[in-house]
């Protein structure tokens, strides 16, 4: 019975090991975004009437940005995919009967999304449950909602496409980590992570707008608070379709060159 | 070991780091371009919201750089120097830190030299160059106490954030897992350390004074740098971070005192 009790007791512990994991997470994240709205206060106080988005826009754009993180954060996930393709499991992957480009496509979405889905409750009820000035606000209208999620899977989309496009750029070099912190970096700036889009300047802005990373957690975050209007969606909806299969046709068209190219370096 | 010893131990540690890592020269080039740039996004990100401002609570964009540049210096060499306290809870894992204990010197050296890491120090030319610029932005009449002060704010905030790492390893002693429990304070730190930490309420001006100093290395001695106080004992604060990094220490002593092997 006593070793029964142990194994046991190691399983609960190990268990509590990951509940912890995901306390001290959800604690990072709160103070996160209490930081940020406080930053942003200030910033609203300072700018008065010049601030280029209402601030409850600010607090509910900066929750929801914590709440989704995993679905957009170009630092975590896929690991697995990149190992894969550092350390030779890729011709593993390949013996097998399916489109290599389909499967990873599909098992990066599944990570980012059961992650997502799992961090996305705790922070939300907290941020609906925050006093004052710091409480997140429901969106402006059913419509809004409705749009948020169309807007929301799409930008997944384009974000996963990307993403696979920069992994498969990775079969070029044998180093990848240097290549991938240069452009997902920068990719973070650009799809509105530091700091929202509307703050860029116009100028700016208008050149952003034609590279493919303002159309990920971008939209959705501005139409669930209607600082993007409703009535403004289409030509941005068009442009994230636009840009999902762009990115999607570039990755498959890597990837069947380098179908072709490859050498196993290790495994 | 005398201190003469321990030195030059720890430079031949942090050679042969440095030497392993220019082995793959590309890669460090990128490591180094692609942190680099990451923290010139945050610089920009501060140069645009500037554009629609003057002031921040009083503070200028050259004030804020001024700040931006003294965390993100801080935290990058904290980085380097501190890296192996990051990464200790795979230290214990491994069983790597019974050996350490085994040899004739202090683990703390060969935690701190065997994990020299060259390539996190891109955003160390970031915040040179933002340093320069806050320099020449903000209107600080320089002379050799304020000089001092900005050299103390770099130093002591080095010191917080290595005092930090090793309060997060010693955790590792009990825990074994890396909790990273401390990451919201040190990443955190770094991030939204850029503004004066007034700017965020008293609530964490509070908070950062008594439960982690941050206010001793960068809000208070900034009031006497900007000029806004002229109490000069202020430039001073940042010296109380030994009194941190003592109890940091006593906290990691008790750990390795505690400490059980994990058996692989």
């Amino acid at each position: 019975m006593r070793k029964y009790y142990m194994f046991f007791k190691v399983r609960f512990a190990s268990g509590l090991q990951y509940r912890m994991a995901s306390i001290t997470a959800l604690t990072t994240q709160l103070i996160w975004g209490i930081m940020e709205c406080f930053a942003f206060k200030a910033i609203a106080e300072a700018m008065g009437t010049g601030l280029p988005m209402e601030y409850s826009s600010i607090v509910t754009y900066i929750w929801l940005k914590e709440a989704f993180l995993a679905l957009f954060s170009t630092w975590t996930g896929d690991k697995d995919i990149f190992s894969l393709i550092q350390n030779g499991g890729v011709s593993y992957e390949l013996c097998r009967p399916v489109s290599v480009y389909s499967m990873w496509f599909a098992r990066i979405v599944g990570g980012r999304g059961s992650e997502a889905l799992l961090r996305c409750i705790p922070v939300l009820i907290c941020a609906f449950l925050l006093p004052g000035t710091l409480r997140m606000s429901l969106p402006v209208s059913i419509e809004a909602f409705v749009l948020f999620l169309v807007t929301l899977v799409l930008a997944v989309g384009v974000a996963v496409a990307l993403c696979m496009f920069v992994n498969m750029l990775c079969f070029f070099t044998i180093s990848p980590q240097g290549w991938r912190m240069v452009l997902l970096g920068s990719a973070d700036f650009f799809m509105g992570n530091v700091i929202p889009l509307p703050f860029f300047p116009e100028r700016f802005r208008k050149v952003v707008e034609w590279l493919p990373f303002p159309y990920m957690q971008n939209v959705p975050f501005r139409v669930y608070s209607g600082d993007l209007p409703v009535a403004d969606l289409g030509p941005v909806m068009a442009k994230q379709v636009l840009w999902l299969v762009i990115l999607v046709a570039a990755g498959l068209c890597t990837w069947k060159f380098v179908e072709k190219k490859i050498v196993v370096q290790g495994g | 070991m005398s201190l003469r010893k321990s030195i030059s131990l720890y430079i031949r540690y942090a050679a042969i780091c440095v030497r392993s890592i220019m082995e793959y020269k590309l890669s460090f080039g990128l490591m180094i371009f692609g942190r680099c740039m990451i923290a010139f996004t945050e610089f920009l990100a501060i140069r645009f919201l500037f554009d629609g401002l003057t002031e921040i609570k009083g503070y200028t964009y050259g004030d804020v750089l001024l700040c931006f540049s003294v965390m993100h210096m801080a935290f990058t060499l904290a980085e380097l120097f501190g890296n192996g306290f990051k990464v200790f809870s795979g230290i214990v894992k491994s069983g790597e830190f019974d050996r350490m204990l085994l040899r004739p010197c202090s683990p703390i050296l060969q935690i701190m030299g065997t994990r020299f890491e060259i390539g996190r120090t891109g955003p160390l030319i970031t915040s040179t160059i933002t340093l320069c610029i806050g320099i020449a932005e903000s209107k600080v009449s320089w002379n050799l106490l304020t000089a001092l002060t900005l050299a103390l704010m770099i130093v002591g905030a080095t010191f917080l954030f290595i005092g930090l790492y090793m309060l997060g390893a010693s955790f590792c002693f009990f825990t074994i897992e890396d909790t990273s429990i401390l990451n919201a304070l040190t990443y955190g730190a770094k991030e939204h350390g850029k503004y004066p930490i007034d700017v965020y309420g008293r609530g964490v001006l509070r908070f950062c004074t008594f439960v982690i100093p941050y206010t001793l290395v960068q809000y208070y001695p900034l009031q006497f740098l900007l000029g806004r106080s002229t109490n000069r004992v202020l430039g001073l604060y940042p010296v109380g971070v030994v009194v941190f990094l003592a109890i940091c220490y006593g906290v990691w002593c008790a750990g390795v005192r505690n400490y059980k092997s994990c058996g692989s």
